[in-house]
Protein backbone atom coordinates (compact mmCIF):
# COMPACT_ATOMS: atom_id res chain seq x y z
CA UNK A 1 0.00 0.00 0.00
CA UNK A 2 1.31 3.37 -1.48
CA UNK A 3 -0.66 4.90 0.92
CA UNK A 4 0.81 4.14 4.07
CA UNK A 5 3.94 6.11 2.78
CA UNK A 6 2.08 9.20 2.03
CA UNK A 7 2.56 9.32 5.57
CA UNK A 8 6.43 9.14 5.93
CA UNK A 9 8.76 11.83 5.63
CA UNK A 10 11.28 11.26 2.51
CA UNK A 11 14.90 10.80 3.28
CA UNK A 12 15.93 13.74 1.58
CA UNK A 13 14.35 17.03 3.10
CA UNK A 14 16.22 19.79 2.40
CA UNK A 15 14.60 22.13 4.32
CA UNK A 16 15.84 19.62 7.01
CA UNK A 17 20.18 20.26 6.34
CA UNK A 18 21.19 17.01 7.84
CA UNK A 19 19.84 15.27 5.09
CA UNK A 20 21.83 16.57 2.67
CA UNK A 21 24.64 14.06 3.28
CA UNK A 22 23.04 11.64 4.73
CA UNK A 23 19.78 10.48 2.36
CA UNK A 24 20.76 7.68 0.43
CA UNK A 25 20.85 8.40 -3.32
CA UNK A 26 19.92 4.78 -4.71
CA UNK A 27 16.79 3.77 -4.75
CA UNK A 28 16.21 1.36 -1.78
CA UNK A 29 15.76 -2.25 -2.70
CA UNK A 30 12.23 -3.11 -2.04
CA UNK A 31 11.91 -6.49 -0.06
CA UNK A 32 8.32 -7.76 0.01
CA UNK A 33 6.91 -6.27 3.02
CA UNK A 34 5.97 -10.34 4.22
CA UNK A 35 9.60 -10.64 4.34
CA UNK A 36 9.53 -7.71 7.14
CA UNK A 37 6.45 -8.43 8.39
CA UNK A 38 7.78 -12.10 9.50
CA UNK A 39 11.18 -11.52 9.79
CA UNK A 40 11.14 -11.83 13.51
CA UNK A 41 11.88 -8.50 15.56
CA UNK A 42 14.73 -7.89 17.48
CA UNK A 43 15.01 -9.57 21.01
CA UNK A 44 15.11 -6.70 23.55
CA UNK A 45 15.16 -8.30 26.78
CA UNK A 46 18.53 -7.38 27.49
CA UNK A 47 17.58 -4.07 27.61
CA UNK A 48 17.00 -3.78 31.84
CA UNK A 49 13.25 -2.47 32.25
CA UNK A 50 12.26 -1.70 35.91
CA UNK A 51 8.86 -0.41 37.04
CA UNK A 52 10.08 2.79 38.17
CA UNK A 53 11.64 3.51 35.11
CA UNK A 54 8.35 4.87 33.28
CA UNK A 55 8.11 7.55 35.80
CA UNK A 56 11.06 10.38 35.14
CA UNK A 57 9.92 12.91 37.89
CA UNK A 58 11.39 10.38 40.69
CA UNK A 59 15.01 9.49 39.51
CA UNK A 60 16.78 11.82 41.81
CA UNK A 61 16.58 13.07 45.22
CA UNK A 62 13.84 15.73 44.32
CA UNK A 63 11.32 16.70 41.95
CA UNK A 64 12.16 18.07 38.85
CA UNK A 65 11.26 21.67 37.55
CA UNK A 66 8.97 22.17 35.34
CA UNK A 67 5.15 21.01 34.47
CA UNK A 68 4.45 17.47 35.95
CA UNK A 69 2.68 15.54 33.15
CA UNK A 70 1.58 12.22 32.08
CA UNK A 71 1.57 10.72 28.48
CA UNK A 72 -0.67 7.63 27.73
CA UNK A 73 -1.87 5.91 24.63
CA UNK A 74 -2.36 2.52 23.53
CA UNK A 75 0.01 0.69 20.73
CA UNK A 76 -1.95 -0.90 18.00
CA UNK A 77 -0.98 -2.57 14.95
CA UNK A 78 -2.42 -1.42 11.30
CA UNK A 79 -5.01 -3.77 11.94
CA UNK A 80 -6.02 -2.08 15.19
CA UNK A 81 -4.78 -5.45 17.48
CA UNK A 82 -3.08 -4.67 20.96
CA UNK A 83 0.57 -4.28 20.59
CA UNK A 84 1.31 -6.15 23.69
CA UNK A 85 4.49 -6.48 26.17
CA UNK A 86 6.60 -4.41 23.42
CA UNK A 87 9.41 -1.92 24.82
CA UNK A 88 9.00 1.44 24.64
CA UNK A 89 12.01 4.22 25.72
CA UNK A 90 11.81 7.77 25.78
CA UNK A 91 14.12 10.60 26.07
CA UNK A 92 13.76 14.55 26.14
CA UNK A 93 14.72 17.97 27.22
CA UNK A 94 14.30 19.42 30.58
CA UNK A 95 11.62 22.01 31.40
CA UNK A 96 14.17 24.31 30.01
CA UNK A 97 14.91 22.76 27.04
CA UNK A 98 18.45 21.80 27.86
CA UNK A 99 19.23 18.01 26.88
CA UNK A 100 21.94 16.13 29.72
CA UNK A 101 23.89 14.45 27.17
CA UNK A 102 26.99 16.05 26.62
CA UNK A 103 26.29 16.90 23.05
CA UNK A 104 23.86 19.12 23.86
CA UNK A 105 25.55 22.86 24.10
CA UNK A 106 22.85 25.10 25.01
CA UNK A 107 22.75 27.60 27.50
CA UNK A 108 19.94 26.68 29.53
CA UNK A 109 19.99 25.31 33.10
CA UNK A 110 20.66 21.54 34.02
CA UNK A 111 18.16 20.00 35.82
CA UNK A 112 19.75 18.08 38.92
CA UNK A 113 16.78 16.10 39.66
CA UNK A 114 15.97 14.93 35.77
CA UNK A 115 18.07 13.09 33.36
CA UNK A 116 14.91 12.69 30.90
CA UNK A 117 14.97 9.11 29.82
CA UNK A 118 12.95 5.98 30.54
CA UNK A 119 11.37 2.89 29.82
CA UNK A 120 8.20 0.69 29.74
CA UNK A 121 6.59 -2.50 28.64
CA UNK A 122 3.19 -2.47 27.00
CA UNK A 123 0.09 -4.28 29.09
CA UNK A 124 -2.21 -6.78 28.24
CA UNK A 125 -4.06 -3.99 26.24
CA UNK A 126 -1.45 -2.63 24.14
CA UNK A 127 -1.19 0.65 26.43
CA UNK A 128 1.90 2.64 28.18
CA UNK A 129 1.92 5.25 30.86
CA UNK A 130 5.01 7.71 31.47
CA UNK A 131 5.10 10.70 33.93
CA UNK A 132 7.60 13.13 32.99
CA UNK A 133 7.61 17.11 32.77
CA UNK A 134 6.91 18.81 29.61
CA UNK A 135 10.14 19.47 27.87
CA UNK A 136 11.18 22.81 27.00
CA UNK A 137 11.72 24.21 23.54
CA UNK A 138 15.24 24.76 22.79
CA UNK A 139 17.37 26.32 19.75
CA UNK A 140 19.32 24.27 16.93
CA UNK A 141 21.53 25.83 14.40
CA UNK A 142 19.70 24.51 11.36
CA UNK A 143 18.61 27.74 9.97
CA UNK A 144 18.45 31.32 11.42
CA UNK A 145 16.29 31.60 14.63
CA UNK A 146 15.53 27.82 14.19
CA UNK A 147 13.86 26.63 17.36
CA UNK A 148 12.28 22.77 18.04
CA UNK A 149 9.15 22.54 19.50
CA UNK A 150 8.66 20.84 22.38
CA UNK A 151 8.64 16.74 21.76
CA UNK A 152 9.48 13.88 23.48
CA UNK A 153 11.45 10.83 21.80
CA UNK A 154 9.92 7.54 21.12
CA UNK A 155 11.82 4.48 20.52
CA UNK A 156 9.48 1.06 20.01
CA UNK A 157 10.32 -2.14 19.22
CA UNK A 158 7.12 -4.07 18.14
CA UNK A 159 7.24 -8.09 16.95
CA UNK A 160 8.89 -7.57 13.66
CA UNK A 161 11.28 -6.12 12.05
CA UNK A 162 9.01 -4.18 10.18
CA UNK A 163 7.69 -3.25 12.78
CA UNK A 164 10.06 -1.45 14.66
CA UNK A 165 9.93 3.04 15.04
CA UNK A 166 11.83 5.54 16.29
CA UNK A 167 9.76 8.69 16.15
CA UNK A 168 8.90 12.05 18.22
CA UNK A 169 5.57 13.25 19.79
CA UNK A 170 4.78 17.17 19.84
CA UNK A 171 2.09 18.69 21.94
CA UNK A 172 -1.05 19.93 19.69
CA UNK A 173 -1.17 23.48 19.38
CA UNK A 174 2.70 24.88 20.31
CA UNK A 175 3.42 27.55 18.20
CA UNK A 176 6.71 26.40 16.85
CA UNK A 177 5.19 23.32 15.08
CA UNK A 178 4.10 25.46 11.74
CA UNK A 179 8.34 26.62 11.79
CA UNK A 180 9.66 22.99 12.40
CA UNK A 181 11.11 21.18 9.16
CA UNK A 182 11.73 17.71 11.28
CA UNK A 183 7.90 17.93 12.03
CA UNK A 184 7.02 19.49 8.74
CA UNK A 185 9.21 16.86 6.52
CA UNK A 186 5.75 14.71 6.33
CA UNK A 187 4.24 15.90 3.57
CA UNK A 188 0.53 15.13 4.51
CA UNK A 189 -1.26 17.25 7.71
CA UNK A 190 -2.86 14.09 7.94
CA UNK A 191 0.56 12.38 8.86
CA UNK A 192 1.59 15.18 10.92
CA UNK A 193 -1.48 15.10 13.11
CA UNK A 194 -0.73 11.85 13.62
CA UNK A 195 2.54 12.89 15.94
CA UNK A 196 0.23 15.41 17.88
CA UNK A 197 -0.37 14.21 21.95
CA UNK A 198 -3.75 15.74 22.77
CA UNK A 199 -4.23 17.41 26.09
CA UNK A 200 -7.10 14.93 27.88
CA UNK A 201 -9.02 16.28 31.04
CA UNK A 202 -9.55 12.52 31.89
CA UNK A 203 -6.74 11.79 32.18
CA UNK A 204 -5.25 14.57 34.19
CA UNK A 205 -5.05 13.95 37.73
CA UNK A 206 -6.39 16.69 40.26
CA UNK A 207 -3.89 19.00 41.87
CA UNK A 208 -1.52 16.96 40.69
CA UNK A 209 -0.29 16.41 36.66
CA UNK A 210 -1.80 17.29 33.24
CA UNK A 211 -3.05 14.40 31.01
CA UNK A 212 -2.13 14.03 27.31
CA UNK A 213 -3.08 11.04 24.91
CA UNK A 214 -1.15 9.92 22.36
CA UNK A 215 -1.65 6.80 20.56
CA UNK A 216 0.96 5.01 18.36
CA UNK A 217 0.14 2.27 15.61
CA UNK A 218 3.22 0.36 14.47
CA UNK A 219 3.23 -1.43 10.73
CA UNK A 220 2.50 -4.51 10.10
CA UNK A 221 -0.69 -7.09 10.68
CA UNK A 222 -2.88 -5.54 8.67
CA UNK A 223 -3.97 -8.04 6.44
CA UNK A 224 -2.97 -10.85 7.98
CA UNK A 225 -2.29 -12.10 11.05
CA UNK A 226 0.94 -12.37 12.47
CA UNK A 227 2.71 -14.10 15.26
CA UNK A 228 3.21 -12.11 18.68
CA UNK A 229 6.75 -11.77 19.89
CA UNK B 1 -4.97 2.09 10.51
CA UNK B 2 -2.04 4.38 8.97
CA UNK B 3 1.01 3.72 10.79
CA UNK B 4 2.79 6.18 13.05
CA UNK B 5 5.04 7.88 11.02
CA UNK B 6 8.99 8.02 11.65
CA UNK B 7 11.08 10.80 12.38
CA UNK B 8 14.82 11.21 13.28
CA UNK B 9 16.50 9.44 16.50
CA UNK B 10 17.94 13.42 16.09
CA UNK B 11 21.17 14.48 18.02
CA UNK B 12 20.72 13.91 21.94
CA UNK B 13 19.93 9.74 22.47
CA UNK B 14 23.50 9.06 23.74
CA UNK B 15 22.12 9.38 27.22
CA UNK B 16 19.10 7.24 26.70
CA UNK B 17 19.28 4.45 24.72
CA UNK B 18 22.55 2.71 25.24
CA UNK B 19 22.81 0.30 28.08
CA UNK B 20 25.31 -1.98 29.56
CA UNK B 21 27.43 -4.27 27.61
CA UNK B 22 25.09 -3.19 24.77
CA UNK B 23 27.28 -4.38 21.69
CA UNK B 24 27.88 -7.39 22.99
CA UNK B 25 25.06 -10.07 21.43
CA UNK B 26 26.31 -12.91 23.50
CA UNK B 27 26.38 -13.84 27.41
CA UNK B 28 29.63 -13.01 29.19
CA UNK B 29 32.19 -15.96 28.91
CA UNK B 30 30.93 -16.89 25.54
CA UNK B 31 33.68 -18.60 23.35
CA UNK B 32 33.41 -18.47 19.33
CA UNK B 33 32.54 -14.95 19.35
CA UNK B 34 33.12 -12.82 16.36
CA UNK B 35 33.42 -9.32 16.46
CA UNK B 36 32.52 -6.79 13.99
CA UNK B 37 33.52 -3.55 13.40
CA UNK B 38 32.84 -1.06 10.76
CA UNK B 39 32.27 3.18 10.43
CA UNK B 40 29.34 4.79 9.40
CA UNK B 41 30.34 7.55 7.00
CA UNK B 42 28.09 9.98 4.89
CA UNK B 43 28.24 11.64 1.62
CA UNK B 44 31.36 13.80 1.99
CA UNK B 45 33.03 10.36 3.52
CA UNK B 46 32.93 11.77 6.97
CA UNK B 47 32.69 9.79 10.31
CA UNK B 48 28.91 10.42 11.72
CA UNK B 49 29.52 10.22 15.15
CA UNK B 50 26.18 10.28 16.01
CA UNK B 51 24.72 6.99 14.52
CA UNK B 52 23.03 4.24 16.35
CA UNK B 53 23.03 0.92 15.27
CA UNK B 54 21.08 -2.40 15.95
CA UNK B 55 21.95 -5.65 14.58
CA UNK B 56 19.61 -8.44 15.25
CA UNK B 57 19.67 -12.56 14.61
CA UNK B 58 17.28 -15.09 15.80
CA UNK B 59 18.04 -14.92 19.62
CA UNK B 60 20.99 -12.28 18.80
CA UNK B 61 20.20 -8.39 19.64
CA UNK B 62 22.55 -5.82 20.37
CA UNK B 63 23.00 -1.89 19.79
CA UNK B 64 26.21 0.96 19.52
CA UNK B 65 26.45 3.80 19.10
CA UNK B 66 29.16 5.60 17.29
CA UNK B 67 31.82 7.35 18.74
CA UNK B 68 34.26 10.37 17.80
CA UNK B 69 35.29 8.73 14.41
CA UNK B 70 32.32 7.07 13.28
CA UNK B 71 33.49 4.08 14.76
CA UNK B 72 30.97 0.89 15.90
CA UNK B 73 31.77 -2.84 17.08
CA UNK B 74 29.51 -5.84 18.15
CA UNK B 75 30.37 -9.44 19.58
CA UNK B 76 28.07 -11.90 18.43
CA UNK B 77 27.95 -15.66 17.54
CA UNK B 78 28.43 -16.53 14.29
CA UNK B 79 24.57 -16.00 12.85
CA UNK B 80 22.63 -19.47 12.04
CA UNK B 81 21.44 -17.79 9.01
CA UNK B 82 23.82 -16.18 6.34
CA UNK B 83 23.36 -12.73 7.83
CA UNK B 84 22.88 -10.14 10.78
CA UNK B 85 20.07 -7.74 9.92
CA UNK B 86 21.20 -4.22 10.33
CA UNK B 87 19.30 -1.04 11.61
CA UNK B 88 20.94 2.46 11.30
CA UNK B 89 19.44 5.21 13.11
CA UNK B 90 21.30 8.91 12.81
CA UNK B 91 20.45 12.44 13.20
CA UNK B 92 19.28 13.53 9.27
CA UNK B 93 17.71 10.42 8.82
CA UNK B 94 14.09 10.89 9.32
CA UNK B 95 13.78 7.49 8.61
CA UNK B 96 15.55 4.18 9.74
CA UNK B 97 17.50 2.28 7.19
CA UNK B 98 16.98 -1.37 6.91
CA UNK B 99 20.05 -3.57 5.37
CA UNK B 100 21.92 -6.55 6.37
CA UNK B 101 25.72 -7.87 7.36
CA UNK B 102 26.76 -11.02 5.27
CA UNK B 103 29.38 -13.34 6.42
CA UNK B 104 32.27 -14.00 3.79
CA UNK B 105 31.47 -16.64 1.59
CA UNK B 106 27.86 -17.04 2.62
CA UNK B 107 25.31 -15.96 0.03
CA UNK B 108 21.22 -16.17 -0.60
CA UNK B 109 18.07 -15.37 -2.71
CA UNK B 110 18.32 -11.85 -1.68
CA UNK B 111 21.82 -11.07 -1.76
CA UNK B 112 21.65 -12.77 -5.23
CA UNK B 113 19.11 -10.65 -6.43
CA UNK B 114 20.93 -7.06 -5.23
CA UNK B 115 22.92 -5.69 -8.39
CA UNK B 116 26.43 -7.31 -8.87
CA UNK B 117 27.73 -3.95 -8.40
CA UNK B 118 26.73 -3.22 -5.43
CA UNK B 119 26.55 -6.94 -4.11
CA UNK B 120 29.36 -6.14 -2.06
CA UNK B 121 28.73 -3.29 -0.08
CA UNK B 122 26.60 -6.31 2.04
CA UNK B 123 29.45 -8.68 3.32
CA UNK B 124 31.50 -7.89 5.74
CA UNK B 125 35.34 -9.03 5.39
CA UNK B 126 37.48 -10.83 7.22
CA UNK B 127 40.52 -8.42 8.45
CA UNK B 128 42.77 -10.24 10.95
CA UNK B 129 40.84 -11.37 13.63
CA UNK B 130 37.62 -9.36 13.06
CA UNK B 131 34.80 -8.45 10.52
CA UNK B 132 34.78 -5.36 8.82
CA UNK B 133 31.90 -3.74 8.21
CA UNK B 134 31.37 -0.22 7.08
CA UNK B 135 28.20 1.58 5.78
CA UNK B 136 27.94 4.31 3.83
CA UNK B 137 24.97 6.34 3.04
CA UNK B 138 25.84 8.19 -0.38
CA UNK B 139 28.52 7.75 -2.71
CA UNK B 140 29.68 5.29 -5.17
CA UNK B 141 30.13 2.42 -2.27
CA UNK B 142 26.57 3.85 -1.05
CA UNK B 143 25.36 0.45 1.34
CA UNK B 144 22.24 -1.27 -0.20
CA UNK B 145 19.25 -0.49 2.35
CA UNK B 146 16.03 -2.64 1.77
CA UNK B 147 12.33 -0.91 1.94
CA UNK B 148 9.00 -2.26 2.31
CA UNK B 149 7.18 -2.23 -0.79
Amino acid sequence: MASELEFEPPYLFPDYRATELRAPQQQLVKLPREWFHQARGPVFGRIPVRQEDADLTTQHAGAPLGERIIITGRVTDSGGRAVRNTLIEVWQANAAGRYIDPVDDHPAPLDPNFTGAGRCLTDDEGVYRFVTVKPGAYPWRNHANAWRPAHVHFSLFGPSLGSRLVTQMYFAGDPLIPHDPILNSIPDERGRSLLMARFDLDTTIPEWALGYRWDIVLRGGGATPMEQG
Amino acid sequence: MTPTPSQTIGPFFGFALPFADDATAVPSGSTDTLRIEGQVLDGAGDPMPDALLEISENEQFARCRTDAEGAFHFIVHKPDEAFFNVTVFARGLLRHLNTRMYLPGQEDAVLSSVDPKRRHTLVAQLEGESLRFDVRLQGPDETVFFAID
